[in-house]
């Protein structure tokens, strides 16, 4: 049985609907790559993970135990965290607060403290003190993870961690996945970077207009299938 | 009641789109209604002649609430400006009246649109003050500025202080209005008083609505409509929003104080407390767009018909009547945010006085 | 000179009192971006409990405030779970108008219970007691308590905020309310505490209202409008601006008083509406507002 699972999970946005009979699993302790284009509804689906998105009871499955639709807050005192797309910090919080109320509501079984996500990104422990928006873009996104870390989830999801930064920052914030991996949480990334996604992952899942194209290993796949299953074409 | 603004894309001779458009507010249904209201306005006209000066006062509550009524609308359903504070204007305009008729000895009519008119006028610094806040602080800042209208006209002994001031017979009974309904009615000059105020109140109140029901479907009432749904799309497609705002504040500035002049005519007394009052200027018009429905034309109606009938039943009952009010606000808001026009319309598709536009989009070889 | 200096001690007092009032205000607003129309006579309902819990339970009036503030903190909670939860959200109007009810059926339910007359809490002597600073200067032992309690009640309220759970929840989610859900905050329970604590900071306001002054059912809109007052002039998002606007409010009405007793309102209103236009943002703003 997955550690997290979908079973035909559908998602819509008022009329529109964005996702369309979704299969998809994760196992504990690897790390799962979701690439597609632009509106392919990779964040959809985080989204629906996470209860952001409401979904039907039996379309999401973890740890064997129906989740679909419960809210977020439900979501994450099980084991699941988001590091949104975007970032979303709290303008108000600082620095060590965003990454504090990260870890208020779940005291999961786990190596991540606020000591041990410093170590993990030390940047942050010179900025501790300081307003969560005075960052530079890759260091709110360490931030963002470091704050889903704090809940010591069973899976990680990282939405599009590189959207407008720097390939030199994104490559020094996928360093510190092999670290977080160790820990023994799942770790799921959605990206659109996807030679980024494919030097990570240990399977891949592409997502096309709401429906899922191609799965399988990164080594596994061909060039060619993957830019089939990404474009459709 | 014809159609709105007409785009037409006449085709070319030959590939063009053989569509041609237009837009069009009216609905079957209003002009139905066009119909009925002008019976109405006709059956209002002539009621002196067959109910008892009781029932014309009712009637004139009604009709002024209604009016106030749409004005209230007009800023909060399209221009997203909640006051609590249109008292302001009300007070505002009945003191004028008094002044203008004691002191500067016009007749009481035109004293009533001129004290509206200076009502509008005084919107406009007093937009300039409050406008500075948004949104739910914006409502308290109207009721603050009420509260300092009602203290300064406190201050003002000329005007009665804070005791209040009754106009003199001498004002109204001379004026030309009253005297020439007194004779063409065969009546005694408080009798045509009463009427002259009712029959005010009719034009004021059917007025009124016109004058909402042509706003909105103007190029303004569209503005006003983006403002309403998003203000920063609005902006972003050039609708001057600080503008718009104003001038429907100062629209609604003009409104309360013409309504207020009205009805401080109609009493003949005027006093702070009374003038200024928050609970029968505000909390009742609120009641009843609550209850009619917020942002509709035909909504205030049936609030303020519903109102009456339960002020008919409960007012007797002192602060149980204004409890069951504030608690069936509180309901209505809850379970029916749309108000009982609103779940009415929903369901049977009703509109009146429609003021959405509706694309009508003619295909060749249609008929009509 | 003496005088002088007086009208500035009695203002500074007043001040105090109008900190309090302003204090849950601004705390529901930082919150959850609403003005809560009835908090004026949420404070007159706490004066009324606390007059009933010691007139019926026959305690002294400390007493009767420790049974008071759990007790507003229940209803604020209550009464946001029930009712006001079902209208946060981004449209103003619905909060607006279900607060406005509100205030109509308190006072009028206040009225009807315990009928238009003036109440008083009595306190001993504790009312005109006072201490001498000069000859011919001194200020009254309540005044002084109201402002020390003021400067208590926002330091609290200061620590809740920025050191604990509670106070990162309550930021988190005026920020963003969805992803505070992410964290696992309960946006519901977390308004509810807020509006709990609102109300029970407004018994500490109540019970220094009615040893001061009368107090009636009709008398909670102008406590909104004074603790509004004090939140707009000290700036929105700050709680020691809260209580220099509530001071600022109270100078300009006990200084208008001296010049004329029926300027008293009108003066703070003229400062409120001087800030409006001068410094719109408040004198101590802070942060996004």
């Amino acid at each position: 049985m997955s550690l997290l699972a979908t079973a035909g999970l559908a998602a819509f946005y008022g009329n529109f609907q964005a996702l369309y009979g979704v299969d998809v699993a994760f196992e504990a302790g690897e790390t799962v790559a979701i690439i597609g284009a632009n509106g392919a509804g990779k964040s959809t689906l985080l989204k629906s993970l996470t209860g952001l998105i409401p979904a039907a009871r039996e379309a999401v499955r973890f740890a064997g135990e129906a989740i679909g639709g419960l809210s977020p807050a439900h979501i994450l005192k099980r084991g699941i965290a988001l590091a949104p797309e975007g970032r979303r910090l709290f303008p108000s919080l600082t620095v060590e607060e965003n990454l504090r109320i990260g870890g208020d509501h779940r005291k999961g079984a786990g190596p991540w403290t606020l000591d041990t996500v410093y170590g993990l990104f030390p940047v942050l422990r010179e900025r501790r003190l300081a307003p969560s928006g005075a960052l530079s873009g890759g260091q709110q996104q360490m931030v963002a993870i470091g704050r889903a870390l704090m809940s010591n989830p069973r899976v990680l999801l990282c939405d599009e961690i590189s959207l407008g930064l720097a390939p030199i920052v994104v490559k020094d914030l996928y360093a510190a996945l092999p670290r977080i991996k160790t820990s023994g949480c799942a770790v799921v990334i959605v990206e659109q970077d996807i030679v980024q996604a494919l030097a990570v992952a240990n399977r891949v899942y592409c997502l096309q207009e709401g429906r899922i194209t191609l799965s399988g290993k990164p080594l596994e796949l061909t060039r060619e299938a993957i830019q089939e299953a990404y474009f459709g074409h | 009641m014809a159609a709105g603004a007409s785009l037409s894309s006449s085709a070319a001779a030959s590939a063009a789109p053989a569509s041609q458009f237009r837009v069009a507010t009216a609905t079957r249904a209003s002009f139905a209604t066009a119909a009925l209201a002008v019976v109405v306005v006709v059956a209002l006209i002539a009621a002196p002649a067959f109910v008892s000066r009781g029932t014309l006062k009712d009637l004139f509550f009604v009709l002024t609430l209604i009016a106030l009524a749409q004005y209230w609308n007009l800023l909060a359903g399209y221009a997203g400006i909640l006051s609590i504070g249109q008292q302001a204007y009300v007070g505002l305009g009945g003191y004028m009246l008094f002044a203008l008729t004691d002191f500067a000895g016009l007749d009481p009519i035109v004293a009533i649109v001129v004290a509206g008119a200076i009502g509008g006028l005084v919107a406009i610094p007093a937009a300039r003050l409050i406008f500075r806040l948004s949104g739910s602080y914006l409502g308290v800042g109207t009721w603050v500025l009420a509260e300092v209208f009602r203290l300064v006209f406190a201050q003002v002994k000329s005007l009665g202080g804070g005791t209040g001031a009754s106009l003199p017979t001498s004002v109204t009974n001379d004026a030309w209005s009253v005297k020439w309904v007194a004779a063409v009615e065969g009546l005694r000059v408080s009798a045509a008083r009463d009427r002259l105020a009712y029959w005010l109140a009719v034009v004021v109140a059917v007025g009124t609505m016109a004058l909402v029901y042509q706003v909105l479907r103007s190029r303004q009432g569209l503005a006003l409509a983006a403002i309403r749904d998003d203000e920063a799309a609005a902006s972003s497609i050039g609708v001057d929003q600080m503008r718009a705002k104003l001038w429907v504040y100062v629209v609604a500035g003009f409104g309360a104080s013409l309504v207020g002049a009205l009805m401080f005519f109609e009493t003949a007394r005027v006093s702070p407390d009374a003038a200024f009052s928050v609970i029968d200027f505000t909390a009742y018009v609120l009641f009843v767009v609550v209850i009619g429905g917020i942002g509709t034309i035909e909504g205030p109606i049936l609030g303020a018909l519903v109102f009456y009938e339960m002020r008919n039943w409960l007012a007797d009952f002192g602060p149980y009547y204004l409890m069951a009010l504030g608690a069936l606000a509180i309901a209505t808001m809850l379970l029916f945010p749309a108000g009982l026009w609103g779940a009415l319309s929903e369901k049977l598709g009703w509109r009146l006085f429609p003021v959405q536009r509706r694309l009508i989009v003619r295909e060749r070889g249609d008929e009509t | 000179m003496i005088v002088a200096v007086d009208t500035l001690l009695q203002g500074v007092l007043l001040g105090g009192l109008y900190a309090l009032f302003a204090a849950g205000l601004s705390l529901i607003f930082g919150v959850m971006r609403v003005v809560n129309l009835a908090h004026g006579d949420m404070i007159v309902l706490a004066a009324f409990l606390i007059f009933a819990i010691a007139q019926t339970l026959g305690v002294a009036l400390g007493v009767a405030l420790l049974i008071a503030v759990p007790a507003m903190f229940a209803i604020g909670y209550g009464l946001q779970f029930v009712l006001l939860n079902r209208v946060v959200g981004k449209d103003i109007l619905p909060p607006l108008l279900v607060t406005f009810g509100l205030s109509i059926f308190t006072q009028n339910g206040l009225l009807a219970v315990f009928s238009a007359d003036s109440r008083r809490l009595s306190a001993g002597g504790l009312e005109s007691a006072s201490i001498s600073l000069a000859p011919g200067l001194a200020i009254g032992v309540v005044p002084l308590m109201t402002l020390a309690a003021a400067i208590v009640v926002i330091v609290a309220l200061n620590q809740m905020f920025y050191r604990t759970a509670l106070g990162r929840a309550f930021r988190a989610v005026s920020d963003d309310p969805a992803i505070a859900q992410l964290m696992g905050v309960d946006n519901k329970r977390v308004f509810a505490t807020a509006m709990g604590l609102a109300l029970a900071v407004g018994a500490i306001a109540a019970i220094f209202l009615g040893i001061r002054a009368n107090f009636d059912p009709s008398i909670g809109p102008a406590r909104l409008i004074f603790a509004f007052e004090a939140v707009i002039i000290g700036g929105l998002g700050s709680l020691w601006g809260t209580l220099a606007g509530g001071v600022l409010l109270g100078l300009a009405q006990t200084i208008g008083a001296e010049i004329n007793p029926e300027w008293q309102l009108l003066s703070g209103h003229l400062v409120f509406l001087a800030v409006l236009v001068l410094r719109p943002r408040g004198l101590f703003a802070r942060g996004v507002g």
